[in-house]
């Protein structure tokens, strides 16, 4: 396994022309040996173009990509040694499970009694030990991907794992399992998890960093819950969470102190330098509280809408024309028209121009 | 007024996609099949639309026989998983496409077609071609063209499983709202999907199926308070329930070995013996009075940790209401809400809930 260094990369799909445009600007990242990232963001945010450089699909138009401080930018994908999952799993149908596994081996020439102790080892780490024998279309979708990562890990001194979407054609309830399979191959073989996804709620189940895209650029790489509690931009904000955060317009009062809609929010935030009158108060739905009268920091709104989300409901407020948000348990009364909600300090992100102050 | 199914059945080789399916929907209502992969959720949308045959069973629309009505003279629009649209056409002709084919004069195409853009977002899009789209904004036009219509029953095939995450939040919410309208005009709305929480959200009736079955039909509520089977339990939940043997000895409830509850009142009448016991992740937190388990994954969603635990046979899923790490194999203290315990029989059938409900 390896740490990579992704070193002054840049990449733009038409480079030689005059009005070149970037899928990729310009960053440094280093990603640690043994670590297990996600790379999150919409459609056409130059994820998967990240991916592709790591992987060799793609060489970037400008910067330099290094393996353990050995330069690999001019390396092809086979020279890289590397494995790949995809969308939908890549697996020989006519073969057997173990055939599946063993094929990266046999190719590569090695003998018998070594490809059988490399194929058990890996498929007792899958789970996959009783299907040996099994002709490989017979599969679940889940253990048909199981399969693709099998062949990745067969191989020895993989540098890294690299999944585009993985878990795009997998169950619900199935998904959980194959990620709690993934980590727990990550702590055994202390391999280089990237993983690529639009789907927040993946990324933050499965990484212990996540780097956030957006429009070429990475906006804000952190720990899952540093992303959820203190988003650095208004985007992180609305694309990490479900719900998205709140966000209001608001004005700064004092030192610490915002007003939205007539109330006043005290906050952890210090405005003493603020100097556009573009702010926004950010607050996640999950940290309102609704209480039984007004004090410091609550807002009068009229309920408009319960949903039953199971375990959840998800209550819409109205507060001088604006829509509140607030997730609760099942078990808690919401009021049918007004609500005093209580809106914690330290939970208040103050956005100035869409940026955390 | 109603759409009635009776015996649907479809085999396929020795694997049923319709097994047996029976149900009447009324107008004006909104219906989502929940199923997983493969479960015949878009086999019985596609025999409703009349573009599959079933090997037996019958349909019917208020009384008249459906299944000898032909596809093209059927009141039905579908919207699918792929967004399907005439891609040398424009927006406007996309939509107005159906009415076109009917011979509609063109003032009243207009302001169909117009009013339906509008519906779901689009207006101003008229004259875009559909590859200058992108898969959000295809799937609308898609849902505009099936609102144009005027069908009175409309199908929609998991229509939001091919976009983006954050995407299929934001028109979860709106079409909700569009079908909501459009089910209030007396029309059948049926919607499929694998998403427990879509599922919910929507919030009209749900039919479980599985294996070509229909396991319950009822209320999005009474499914997520009274789930009839342990299958049924798995499906509609995400993570799905957590279920484990266990005993009723006299007046406790024996877990595993040192697992041992007193008999919540909800379960106190159930004859003494061995069940399937089930409790969502939100029954199982850290507690001190609890019991040991070991670690064996966390996973951090938003504001909460997932809890993967063990204990002797037992694996369970549990939840915190905050954000922690820890590592794998970590012993912990985490104890089970016995209140909200649900026992099946050993049929898997639901014997008795925390909601009172089948007994």
């Amino acid at each position: 396994m390896a740490e990579i260094t992704l070193q002054d990369i840049a990449h733009s799909y038409n480079p030689e022309a005059a009005d070149k445009t970037y899928a990729l600007n310009r960053f440094d990242m280093k990603w640690v040996d043994g670590g297990r990232y996600a790379i999150l963001g919409p459609s056409g945010c130059g994820k998967t173009t990240m991916l592709n450089i790591m992987s060799g699909i793609v060489r970037p138009s400008e910067g330099r990509l290094l393996f353990d401080g050995v330069d690999v930018t001019d390396h092809t994908t086979a020279e890289r040694n590397i494995a790949q999952v995809f969308q939908f799993p890549v697996i020989y149908g006519t073969m057997t499970v173990q055939d599946n596994l063993a094929f990266p081996l046999v190719c590569r020439g090695y003998d018998k009694a070594f490809i059988k102790a490399k194929v058990a080892e890996v498929s007792e780490a899958l789970n996959l030990e009783g299907l040996l024998t099994q002709s490989a279309n017979k599969l679940t979708a889940d253990q048909k991907q199981l399969i693709s990562l099998g062949r990745g890990l067969v191989r020895d001194n993989v540098a890294a794992v690299l999944m585009d979407e993985p878990l795009t054609v997998i169950d619900p309830d199935l998904k959980f399992r194959l990620r709690r399979k993934l980590k727990e191959i990550n702590q055994k073989y202390r391999s280089t998890l990237i993983y690529v996804t639009h789907d927040q709620n993946e990324a933050m189940t499965f990484a212990e960093n996540i780097i956030v895209m957006d429009n070429g650029s990475i906006v804000q790489a952190g720990t899952p819950s540093e992303l959820f509690d203190r988003p650095k931009t208004t985007f992180v904000g609305y694309f990490i969470g479900a719900p998205a955060m709140n966000l209001f317009a608001c004005s700064a009062v004092n030192n610490n102190t915002i007003s939205f809609g007539g109330a006043k929010i005290v906050t952890d935030t210090n405005l003493e330098a603020v100097a556009s009158k573009n702010l926004k108060l950010g607050i996640r739905s999950e940290y309102i509280k609704l209480v039984t009268a007004a004090s410091e920091n609550t807002v009068s709104a009229k309920v408009q809408r319960v949903e039953d989300l199971g375990s959840h409901k998800l209550v819409t407020a109205d507060f001088e024309g604006q829509s509140i948000k607030i997730k609760v348990k099942r078990e808690q009364e919401v009021p049918t028209e007004n609500v005093f909600l209580k809106i914690p300090t330290q939970h208040c992100c103050v956005y100035e121009n869409e940026h955390l102050i | 007024m109603s759409l009635k199914v009776s015996n649907l059945s479809m085999k396929f080789k020795d694997e049923f996609h319709l097994n047996d399916v029976s149900f009447e929907m009324f107008k004006g209502k909104i219906y989502t099949i929940i199923g997983r992969t493969l479960s015949g959720k878009t086999t019985l949308l596609k025999t409703i639309a009349g573009l599959t045959n079933p090997d037996s069973g019958e349909m019917s629309l208020d009384g008249v026989d459906f299944g000898a009505v032909p596809v093209w003279k059927r009141q039905v629009a579908m919207v699918y998983q792929q967004f399907i649209n005439y891609p040398h056409l424009s927006v406007f002709e996309n939509v107005a496409f159906p009415l076109k084919q009917r011979k509609m004069p063109r003032p009243e195409i207009d302001t169909r077609v117009r009013q339906a853009l509008e519906q779901v977002g689009l207006q101003g899009f008229e004259t875009r071609k559909i590859q200058a789209l992108s898969g959000g904004q295809q799937q609308r036009v898609a849902l505009a063209r099936s609102l144009v219509k005027e069908a009175n029953i409309l199908l929609l095939d998991e229509p939001l499983v091919n976009l983006d995450y954050k995407l299929r939040e934001q028109l979860r919410e709106e079409f909700k709202n569009i079908f909501s309208a459009k089910a209030s005009e007396n029309a059948i709305l049926i919607y499929s999907t694998t998403d427990p929480v879509e599922a919910m959200q929507l919030g009209g009736e749900i039919i479980v199926m599985d294996e070509g079955r229909i396991l319950q039909q009822a209320s999005a509520q009474e499914i997520y308070e009274n789930p009839k089977t342990t299958k049924v339990a798995q499906i509609t939940n995400d993570p799905a329930m957590n279920l484990f043997e266990g005993e009723v000895v006299d007046s406790t409830l024996v877990l595993t070995s040192s697992i041992h509850l007193d008999l919540p009142s909800h379960l106190a009448a159930l004859p003494r013996g061995k069940y399937t016991f089930g409790i969502r992740a939100s029954g199982i937190t850290l507690d001190s009075a609890g019991f040991e388990f070991q670690i064996e994954l966390a996973e951090i969603s938003g504001s909460e940790t997932f809890l993967h635990l063990q204990h002797a046979q037992m694996h369970v899923v549990g939840l915190l209401d905050s954000v922690q790490n820890f590592d794998i194999g970590q012993t912990v203290t985490a104890g089970l809400d016995s209140k909200s315990l649900y026992a099946f029989d050993k049929s898997e059938n639901l014997v008795a809930s925390p909601y009172g409900g089948t007994k």
